[in-house]
This record gives structure tokens, sequence and C-alpha cells, in this order.
């Protein structure tokens, strides 16, 4: 093979390595102060994930006896929802749709500055570094984000019927790995996007009916409890989320917000019932 | 548990209930500061158009008319800024700790300073009010003019005199440009926050809330560079 073919093979076939500046907050424990600490991250593979990266960072702390940054991780394929950090400013990093774990180093460049904070909010206390506690997202599904199914045999699955269009629409909602993104773009903190999701994905169908009033108020209640902060359109959230749930799904836990209060207020008290409306 | 009581507790009491308030006093908001330029637009009809509107506006329902629409509009404000002040203090409260590195994806900077745009038309409602309605350091008050034989203020002539110096005129450029700024979020966001907004029409409330700032700013700022400009004098 001649030479410059042999060469020019070999410097396309060869994963490039990046060496970056990175900036990561470090804080000891939930009521311990923060810092950024300045670690230069040598020879990363392009072909790493954003996580891969950090078990190199952390690889090396280790070996001389340094404390390892501590992060969220699970399935590491996008569907779980555990993974996420803010990458220069931004929930899951600068690559939109995706989370954490499925943003690639190629993203970068060599040379590059990154900052790696934990995802910012009142209601997501930090527990140790990037880790943060997600803790009021489950207080929210525990007030209504589910379905009451009663116990007994289970009914023919088409004796129910659903148009293709509200079961579609559904799933749209059902996306949501419930990762935070939303909460920690949102400037002023608030999980509208999230619980909107939760809420719509049973609103649509027929199954999520009879709850659907009190499921609206329970979960609106306890997200406001948590001490999220207030949706003030600017839809940051939807832009910041792995699975691009829109924010039509906040019109609607809007919508379905007044339906409840007219609901409770004015008819629950003369005797109808369910969340016919 | 009343229904009334429960209903308000619902209410103003939630994160949603407190925003469905502040939208529709600033839809009322809103509407109003069409009128009102429309009503001002006037001037350009010449002295006896605006005063014989002045007039209709001061005698309407014996009265009364005025009275009811300055309350109404009071209580919208009163609602609008109180609420709109404490989910604002909610808001920085629910982010104590901000980021190193801050970024924005695509939030508009008119949505990320309504507080601030929101504060300096306060300030400017209530210049605006002792300038041309209380009179205040003024003698407008004394303007009278003849108009189908019976004596009203002559409204004409204090726009005229008011806009006339040009520090005041500075000022209500200033207020019209953060008013345009508010309504260019606040009028699209409204649709959201009731609810209202769906995928198909989300975009088509995104330009009707940017046409209607624009369209208040552009109808405003026009009457004060007349008068500046002495297009009508």
């Amino acid at each position: 093979m001649p030479s410059l073919f042999r060469n020019f093979y070999l410097k396309t076939s060869m994963a490039r390595t990046l060496n970056l500046h990175l900036k990561i907050w470090r804080q000891p424990g939930p009521d311990a102060g923060g810092w950024f600490q300045e670690i230069e991250a040598s020879e990363i593979p392009e072909t790493a994930s954003f996580l891969e990266m950090l078990d190199i960072v952390n690889q090396k702390l280790i070996s001389v006896s340094g404390d390892p940054v501590v992060f969220d991780h699970d399935c590491r394929e996008g569907i779980c929802g555990t993974c996420g950090m803010v990458i220069n400013g931004v929930p899951h990093g600068p690559q939109r749709g995706t989370t954490t774990c499925q943003l690639h180093m190629r993203t970068f460049n060599d040379g590059d500055t990154i900052w790696i904070e934990p995802f910012r909010a009142k209601a997501f206390p930090i527990i140790k570094d990037l880790m943060v506690n997600r803790s009021g997202f489950d207080r929210i599904m525990a007030a209504g984000g589910f379905i009451s199914v009663r116990t007994g045999a289970a009914q023919d699955a088409n004796a129910l019927p659903i148009s293709k269009e509200a079961a579609d629409s559904s799933m749209d909602a059902a996306e949501c790995i419930g990762c935070g993104a939303c909460v920690a773009s949102c400037k002023n903190a608030s999980a509208m996007l999230f619980t909107a999701a939760k809420a719509g994905q049973f609103n649509m169908l027929p199954q999520g009916q009879p709850e659907k009033h009190r499921r609206v108020l329970g979960m609106v209640k306890t997200m406001d409890e948590a001490g999220f902060g207030n949706c003030t359109n600017q839809y940051e959230c939807e832009a910041a989320c792995p699975k691009r749930i829109g924010v039509r799904w906040i019109s609607k836990l809007n919508r379905d917000y007044t339906l409840a209060v007219v609901h409770d207020t004015l008819l629950a008290p003369v005797g109808k019932g369910g969340g016919e409306g | 548990m009343s229904t009334l009581t429960h209903a308000v507790a619902l209410t103003v009491g939630s994160s949603i209930g407190k925003k469905a308030l502040v939208a529709v006093t600033g839809a009322v908001l809103a509407g109003f500061v069409l009128g009102h330029m429309i009503g001002n637009l006037l001037i350009f009809a010449g002295p006896d158009a605006i005063n014989e509107y002045g007039h209709l506006l001061q005698t309407m329902l014996h009265g009364m008319g005025v009275w009811v629409a300055r309350i109404g509009l009071l209580a919208c404000t009163v609602v609008h800024v109180v609420l709109t002040v404490q989910l604002t203090r909610e808001n920085r409260a629910a982010r104590p700790g901000r980021y190193g590195y801050d970024a924005t994806i695509q939030a508009t900077r008119s949505s990320r300073t309504m507080i601030f745009s929101g504060l300096t038309l306060l300030a400017f409602i209530v210049y605006h009010l002792m300038h041309f309605t209380l009179r205040v350091g003024n003698e407008y008050a004394t303007y009278k003019t003849t108009l189908h034989g019976e004596q009203v203020h002559d409204v004409y002539r204090m726009v005229i005199d008011g806009f006339s110096w040009w520090p005041a005129s500075v000022f209500y450029l200033i207020a019209m440009a953060m008013l345009c700024s508010h309504l260019s979020h606040g009028v699209s966001s409204m649709f959201q926050t009731l609810g209202l907004s769906t995928p198909r029409t989300m975009g088509t409330f995104r330009m009707v809330g940017r046409a209607y700032a624009a369209l208040i700013f552009g109808g405003n700022a026009f009457i004060v560079l007349a008068v500046w400009f002495k297009w009508v004098h």
C-alpha cells in the first residue's frame, strides 16, 4: 500500500483523542459548601460517551487517592432517566433530544473548557457533587400519577375503544423519563413540564377519566409544596428535554386544572362524580 | 368550607390558579391599552373629535361609567402586580444556587425581563396618571374649550402641551418600548396559561402577541412623535 494512502487510512480510522479542561462542581455533602474543581482530562477518546469520560477522569482520581466525582447513572442507553448533569449551562449538554449518557465526546473540540454542574433547584437538593435528590418527582407521582385498577379478572382489552389519536398522544406524554432536565433548565426551576406530561398521559385515556380531577389537583398541589417555581412560558424545558416533550402538555394541564377547580367547587358538592368533562 | 372559599383557596393557593388570574387581569389591561390608543389616535381627526371623545368618557352613565372603568382597572392592576411580584419571589426562591455557567436555549429576552418591564410600567402608570388624570404640577385642569355650545375640557391642547416638553416625551417613548416588550411575551403567554393554546395554534398566538405589541407601540409612539415634530399643533 503506498505510504500516502496508508497514512490517510491510519489517520481516519484511529479515534481522535481530546484534551479537555473541566470545571466540575464538587460538594462533599448536602449541607456543605461547593466549588468548581479544575481538572485536566487528557487523551479522552472522541468515541467515549460523556459518562465514560467521567469514568476515565474518576479512574485517574482514584489512582492518585483522590475523591472520585459522584454522579447519577444507570442504563446508559437513554431510557432510564437517571443520568443528568448540566453541561455548559444546558442539562444533558449541547445535543438536543438526548440524555447525558447518549452525548459523545466527538461533540466537543480539543482544548475545550467544559463546565459540569448538578441540576440546581431548591426541590432537588444536592446529595454529593453532581448527584441530586429527585424524590420531589416521586411525591408528585404518588399524588396522582397512576390509575387505580381493581383486582379480579382482567377485562378484554378490546372492550374499551381508544382512538389512535388519543393513544398516540398519550404515548407522546408517556415518553417522559422523569430525568428532571425540565426543572434544571427552567429559569424558575419549575416542574410544570414533568407534572403536565405525567398527568397528561392518563388524562388522554378513558382509563384515566374517573380520577382525572383528583389527579390534577393532587399533583399540582404536591408540585407547589415541593418548592418548585412557577412556569413563565419561556419553554426552556421543552428545548432541554431529552425526549422532546412539548409544552402543549403544560397548556393541557392548565386547562385541566381550571376544569378540576370548577368540578371540585361547583359540580362535586351537588353529587356529580368522576372526571367527566 | 363554603364553595367560594374553596374556589379561592384552589385559585390563589396554587401556582396555576395564580397564573390564571395574572392572565385574565393581563387580558383586561391589554384590551384597555388598545382601546386607550384608539381613542387617543382621534387627535389626528382634529380638536373637536378628541374633545368630544373625552367629554363622552367623562359623562357616560351620568359620570358613573368612568368610575366603573377606573375601579375595574385599578383592581386588575393590583391583582396583576401583587401576584406577579409574589410569583417572581417564589421563582427566585426555587433556585437558591445560581449556575456557574448560565445559558439560555430559547427563552426570549422579553420573557426574561417581564418583572423589570412590568415594574417600569407601574412607575410609568403612576407618572401618567399624575400627568394627565390628576394633573399635578400643571395647569391642564384649567384648559377649557367650547363644543356644541357646551364648555368641555380641552384634551387636545393638554396632549399637545404635555408632549411638547421633551423629557416627558422621551419617558413616554421608553415606557411604550417596555410595554411593547411586556406585551410581546404577555399576550401569547396568556393563551398558554389559560390552556387555550394547542400545537396548531401556538405559532399563531406567538405572532398575534408580537403583532399586538408592535401595533400598540406604533400607535402610541406615533402620537408622541407627531406632537414632537409638530405634525399636529
